[in-house]
């Protein structure tokens, strides 16, 4: 297993520099200058244009820039934005937020979609069936920005029950509500995922077995059944950190949570590379990271499973 | 029943953290008057936070309240007035002697002195310093010394000369409280400038340390710097030394940076934050914001028009008569209705309302829709192909757009497309290099409240916006005969003229001019929003 592990964190750094260079280079692909509209409606003076391209290495060929900044990064220095703010500063103050965002509503749909989905999946066909049936669908088919504009006015103005924005300290019992929005749509998938797999494996022969056995339903239910239906729904829950983190863009936006999709946003719109791939490669190892603890767990979860 | 306990006991925090939140929302909102802080929308700043770079709203409004200059607006009428000047006199336009008065200091306790504003000046007009804000200097005797133009642009593989001097002839410290300034050409807007930020004075430690300025700024105005949390807030404090008058009566502002305009509206109807200037579409549809807001929300022009300019450089263009064409096909009334709700006004000249020099109604019937007189001259001109407008789209410039283009089509009864450009940066790339063959929507926002700075910039010939490459030499000359009068009035009529002049050959369309809808919250007294729709922090209390 450690062997395993070890190999898999190598292959970690060719990846990890392969998406760098694609992160650089879409960012550099896209059209207009950075300084164009830095002056609003006036050009900006040459001298200012031709400075800030020095400063930033504008100037010179793509694959360059892209050496000077992959140096620089090694060195632990992730550069500057165009306003003069070190990057790693504000990846330092958005990352922590978006990880606690993506961690709370990751714990909200872990929590209700498995005891939903472990209690549909127990009677499948029954009223509770159905009714858990209706709502994940009317989940799936609302938009993120739905449900929180929703929720925002609703519990935010109307009733004044939550504060409607998140102050800069992102406290967890603000996160609650945004990360319930963001968790939303997941939480469905997790319902389905786990009552199929419960309702699935409930007929198969080792659980007749353990039945026929004596053990009790609890026991049955708790370790056999549930350790058993639990790989895809571990895929999931794993794969969608990165992804809730990653798409955590429009939540945030609503909810002014200073994370990092309206820094990337922000950014893109400027062309600030620097920003972009530093804020994207740290998302794409936290990506790589679950990947390889998912994979570890379903070693545990299932014996037959075996690394080395 | 192991699942119905764990439910239980998840219930427990998550209702208190409910109840914590909802209990949050009352606490900031108590505190006496006097020391009251109060929080301000904003966006993050573009630069650092040096006068003589920041040309941008986010740190625009940051930058007003650390700095005073010479000169200051009246946040009514926007008439200038002496702030730290106590005289600027003239008898030909050309030489400025300019008193300073006594007693102004810099929040780390140096004097102001004339050698501030000169040192300021000159820092930012050299070239290699690299400032925006460079060209506000242009007309100072000297500038040609200290800024050196890049011989092929900034794309071009030269570079730029060294300039051979790094102080403008222009500028004479005559003593600490005396600066005379002599200006290459004559100018008699020259002291109504004086109140735009570029022309800020800068503290000797700015030119000691210019990393640690901008990590800590210092400035002369009303609020000092406090401390900065990137995309969260700049947190200001009141200057208690500050010397000028009227003085804030609220002691701490926060400029709380929103990434999204709508969360900042939800937060002042829950009075979690106390002003904001853009009332989001979303609110204004319906005029939800009155209800929303009661009595704490106001909707004024201010000093910012909406214009639709044509490449004139392109060969299509070239045509008075089908420009003016244009002009009288847009239905304006019809797309403030439509689109704005009324708020926006339709534009019937250059120049917005409250300028100071202004005339009403400069453009006449141009501006007035006549649609069958302009399909007339439109077909008179033989243009060919359908007429095309483009805008960027990253800020809410689409509708209107469209709307526009809509009863171009019905009025002259050609094909009327509009062209969306995703950004604003992809958009000016465009503009700058002379590449636009589609008319473009334009804005403008005055730097300083002149007549003047509707003119100059845009319609003169190699004017700092003259993006559409507009030229005639009549309107040139008028120009130039104002720039050299030696008496506001004079100045004015003469602008008025070349405004008139200009119109006649309708390089660019006036659309609508630019209006403010803002909101506060209910601890907010007495607001009142600037004609450069910034909220007047000497007048605002807190009740």
């Amino acid at each position: 297993m450690g062997r395993y592990v070890l190999r898999r964190l190598l292959q970690l750094v060719p990846v990890l520099i392969g998406t760098t260079f694609l992160i650089y280079l879409l960012v550099w692909t896209i059209p207009g200058d950075p300084f164009a509209g830095k002056c609003g409606d006036r050009a900006c003076p040459d001298s200012y244009i031709t400075a800030m391209r020095e400063k930033y290495n504008l100037d010179d060929s793509l694959l360059v820039q892209y050496g000077k900044y992959l140096a620089s990064l090694v060195q632990g220095d992730f550069g500057e934005t165009f306003s003069g703010i070190e990057v790693s500063e504000l990846i330092a103050n958005a990352y922590p937020v978006t990880l606690k965002l993506a961690l709370v509503a990751l714990v909200i749909e872990a929590v209700i979609g498995l005891v939903a989905g472990v209690l549909t999946g127990l009677r499948s066909g029954s009223f509770l069936d159905n009714l858990v049936l209706v709502s994940t669908l009317f989940l799936i088919a609302i938009p993120v920005f739905v449900t929180g504009f929703v929720l925002q006015i609703t519990l935010g103005l109307r009733w004044g029950i939550i504060d409607p924005t998140v102050s800069a300290a992102a406290n967890l019992s603000e996160l609650i509500v945004p990360g319930f929005v963001l968790g939303s749509l997941s939480m469905a998938y997790v319902t389905r995922l786990t009552r199929t797999s419960i309702a699935e494996n409930r007929r198969s022969d080792y659980v007749r077995t353990a039945v026929a056995k004596g053990l009790a339903p609890r026991r049955v239910v708790g370790v056999h059944l549930m350790r058993n239906s639990a790989i895809p729904v571990v895929t999931f829950l794993g794969v969608n950190l990165g992804e809730l983190m990653g798409g955590a863009i429009v939540t945030e936006g609503i909810f002014n949570i200073r994370g990092i999709g309206g820094l990337v946003f922000g950014a893109i719109l400027t062309k600030e590379v620097a920003t972009v791939t530093g804020v994207v490669t740290l998302l794409v190892i936290v990506y790589l990271l679950m990947n390889l603890l998912v994979d570890v767990l379903y070693a545990v979860l299932d014996p037959r499973i075996r690394y080395d | 029943m192991r699942s119905r306990r764990v439910a239980a006991w998840l219930a427990v925090p998550v209702s208190v953290a409910l109840l914590a939140s909802a209990c949050g929302g009352s606490e900031e909102s108590g505190g006496e008057a006097g020391d009251a802080t109060i929080s301000i929308y904003g966006t993050e700043p573009e630069n650092p936070l040096v006068p003589g770079n920041t040309t941008e709203v986010g740190g625009g409004r940051v930058v007003d309240a650390l700095f005073t200059g010479l000169v200051e607006y009246d946040p009514r009428t926007a008439e200038p007035r002496n702030a730290v000047a106590e005289s600027i006199e003239t008898t030909d336009s050309k030489v400025y002697t300019i008193t300073l008065k006594n007693g102004w200091t810099f929040h780390d306790g140096t004097p102001v002195t004339a050698q501030s504003f000169a040192d300021a000046w000159n820092y930012t007009a050299y070239s290699p310093n690299a400032q925006q804000s460079a060209s506000f200097f242009a007309q100072i005797e000297g500038f040609d010394q200290v800024n050196t133009p890049d011989p092929d642009g900034a794309d071009g593989p030269q570079q730029a000369p060294q300039p051979p001097a790094q102080e403008m002839s222009g500028l004479r410290v005559v003593d600490d409280r005396t600066l005379e300034v002599t200006l290459a050409e004559p100018f008699a807007v020259f002291p109504t400038q004086l109140g735009y930020s570029a022309f800020s004075p800068l503290p000797e430690a700015f030119f000691a340390d210019q990393e640690a300025f901008e990590a800590n700024p210092i400035g002369n105005g009303p609020f000092t710097f406090e401390s900065r949390q990137p995309n969260a807030n700049i947190m200001l404090s009141r200057y208690e030394d500050y010397t000028g008058d009227p003085k804030p009566s609220v002691s701490n502002v926060e400029f709380r940076i929103y990434e999204a305009v709508e969360a900042a509206y939800a937060d002042v109807v829950a009075g979690n934050l106390d002003f904001l200037e853009i009332i989001p579409p979303s609110a204004l549809a319906g005029n939800l914001y009155q209800t929303d807001l009661p009595d704490r929300s106001s909707s004024q022009t201010y000093l910012g028009l909406q214009t639709v300019t044509f490449p004139v450089y392109d060969p299509r263009f070239q045509n008075p008569e089908l420009r003016k064409a244009i002009s009288m096909a847009i239905d304006r009334d019809a797309v403030n209705q439509q689109i704005f709700n009324g708020l926006k006004p339709p534009a019937d000249g250059y120049v917005a309302p409250n300028v100071p020099g202004r005339a009403e109604n400069q453009c006449g019937e141009l501006c007035t829709y006549q649609p069958q007189r302009a399909k007339q001259m439109f077909d008179a001109t033989g243009f060919q192909g359908p007429i095309e407008l483009t805008s960027n789209v990253d800020a809410g410039n689409a509708e209107w757009m469209q709307a526009t283009c809509t009863t171009i089509s019905n009025a002259l009864g050609r094909e009327c497309r509009f062209v969306p450009v995703p950004t604003f940066g992809e958009f000016r790339t465009a503009i700058n290099a002379g590449e636009m063959n589609a008319i473009y929507r334009s804005g403008w926002v005055a730097d300083y409240p002149s007549i003047e700075n509707f003119l100059n910039p845009l319609y003169r010939t190699g004017g700092s916006s003259n993006d559409g490459g507009y030229s005639n030499p009549a309107v040139d000359a008028k120009l130039a005969q104002a720039d050299a009068a030696t008496s506001t009035e004079q100045a004015d009529q003469l602008y008025q003229e070349a405004e008139r002049m200009a119109l006649q050959d309708m390089p660019a369309i006036p659309v609508y001019f630019q209006s403010v809808q803002a909101g506060w919250s209910e601890r907010l007294r007495s607001v009142t929003v600037t004609q450069f729709r910034e909220l007047d922090l000497y007048s605002v209390e807190v009740g």
